[in-house]
């Protein structure tokens, strides 16, 4: 599978929205998300499987970060 | 005002599901297979790679891999199926609540109301196709018409990702030329039938003598001419409709073939089990018990007969499918399938006529135990609690 899994700090809103903050690599290196431009429901075609779709950039770059909806878990597309 | 209603047809849905989770698959031929070991490997979907190479629905999957040696089989995952089905449903219900589901990879939705808020039909359809498209991942094809029959013949029509508009001004040239067994309804005894008359084509159809027709077909030929004309005037109903069970059964293949009655004595009390769970939630009794049994040569029969009275007892109903399948079938073949079936309901409330030659106090007793039977199962899990007898049907299921 193409999936990096990926630990994530996250702010869940009052209102139920969750606004990713940070993307914690397996190694332990922290990648903080400068801001979210879109979120959305989306299918990865390049990694397989569906989910939440967050926009992400991230030191100037844009970067597609999902939350599988079934087991809650977040991943970024293998480049 | 004419209606506008829509046909959503999921292209490949098992196949496309599986594609997306697997995208090392991607370009190769693909099909989701029954297990072999179960004894039931056969195509259940296929891509459009597989489609190509000649790979049909249905077939064994050894004959599927002589026509496409390349062929990659998965195992079918039926929560994932219901999962992305109920995913495209909510898509549906975002636009109209006449949304009435045709399988998991179907259905008709009515929009004629919702045009002034979305758009019309076609744009509604395409937007449908496109969300479908980006946020699940697979596609879907989408007739648009006036009626479900001809918004059904457009979701076929082109494959896959499409919309197609069957409208009274284009309906020769597009309904017309279709084969008569593309119409919804006819079956291959039909077609065979319709062909002895000389109609071929959907067009042939809707010219031909209604009168006729009824007379050879009966009322399923006055049903088909008004289907070929675009008459249908059936509604798509809304998405909370339920309508009862006509009937509740349940056929299993067992991984070995069955060469006597014992053999199929525990099975048909496991499933009448679950029947008779599904009969009480819908608080009905049942009047006649059918079988199906389908010998090692893969020939389907099927027999039924009445109870002397409405019954939801798992042994009354379990032993008179026994007895029917004794007198019915001699073993010359083992049998490959067995199945049971209830129908002809009556509601528990109705008044029944009690029986003099009944033992009604132990057939009560015999209520209480499966309903606590029933209780027990649901609190604790399924099989939790079974007859002994179904512990002999395990080696079979």
């Amino acid at each position: 599978m193409s999936k990096n899994y990926v630990g994530v700090l996250a702010l869940y809103e009052p209102n139920g929205d969750i606004r990713p903050l940070e993307i914690i690599w397996k190694d332990g290196y922290r990648y903080p998300i400068d801001t979210v431009k879109q979120v959305c429901s989306a299918a990865s075609l390049k990694s397989g499987g569906i989910g939440t779709r967050f926009t992400c950039v991230i030191r100037g770059q844009l970067r597609y970060l999902y939350l599988e909806e079934k087991q809650q878990r977040w991943f970024v597309e293998r480049l | 005002m004419d209606r506008v209603i829509l046909h959503c047809d999921l292209n490949a849905f098992y196949a496309s599901c599986e594609a997306l989770y697997h995208p090392e698959y991607k370009g190769l031929p693909l099909a989701v297979g029954g297990d072999p070991a179960q004894r039931q490997g056969i195509i259940l979907a296929k891509n459009q790679l597989a489609k190509e190479a000649g790979v049909q629905t249905g077939e064994a999957i050894w004959q599927a891999k002589k026509k496409c040696p390349g062929l990659i089989v998965v195992l079918p995952d039926y929560e994932k199926y219901h999962m992305f089905s109920h995913r495209v449903r909510q898509i549906f219900l975002e636009y109209t609540d006449l949304v009435e589901p045709f399988g998991l990879d179907e259905a008709w939705l009515d929009v004629t109301g919702s045009q002034k808020l979305f758009g019309d039909g076609k744009t509604i359809a395409d937007t449908i196709r496109k969300r479908i498209r980006d946020e699940l991942g697979i596609t879907a094809s989408v007739g648009v018409s006036d009626n479900k029959i001809f918004a059904k013949l457009g979701s076929d029509y082109k494959k896959p990702d499409a919309t197609t508009c069957i409208t009274k001004q284009n309906k020769k040239q597009i309904v017309d030329p279709l084969p008569v067994s593309d119409l919804l309804n006819v079956g291959r005894a039909t077609a065979v039938t319709l062909h002895g008359m000389g109609i071929r084509t959907i067009g042939d159809l809707s010219n031909a003598d209604r009168t006729i027709l009824s007379k050879r077909l009966g009322k399923a030929g006055d049903m088909l001419w008004t289907y070929a004309n675009g008459l249908d005037p059936s509604e798509v109903r809304p998405y909370d409709y339920h309508e009862d069970n006509k009937s509740f059964g349940h056929t299993v293949t067992p991984p070995k073939d069955l060469t006597d009655i014992h053999q199929i004595r525990p099975i048909f009390y496991i499933l009448t089990q679950d029947i008779c769970c599904q009969m009480r939630a819908q608080n009905v009794l049942c009047r006649k018990v059918a079988i199906v049994y389908r010998d090692s040569k893969l020939r389907w029969q099927s027999r039924q007969c009445g109870l002397d009275r409405p019954s939801e007892n798992v042994k009354e109903i379990a032993e008179k499918g026994i007895g029917l399948l004794g007198k019915s079938y001699d073993f010359a073949l083992p049998l490959r399938s067995v199945g049971i079936r209830t129908m002809d309901f009556v509601k528990k409330e109705e008044h029944l006529q009690m029986s003099l030659f009944v033992d009604e106090v132990n057939k009560e007793k015999d209520h209480i135990i499966e309903c606590t039977m029933e209780t027990i199962n649901n609190r604790f899990g399924k099989d939790c609690i079974v007859r002994c007898i179904a512990l002999e049907g395990k080696d079979y299921e």
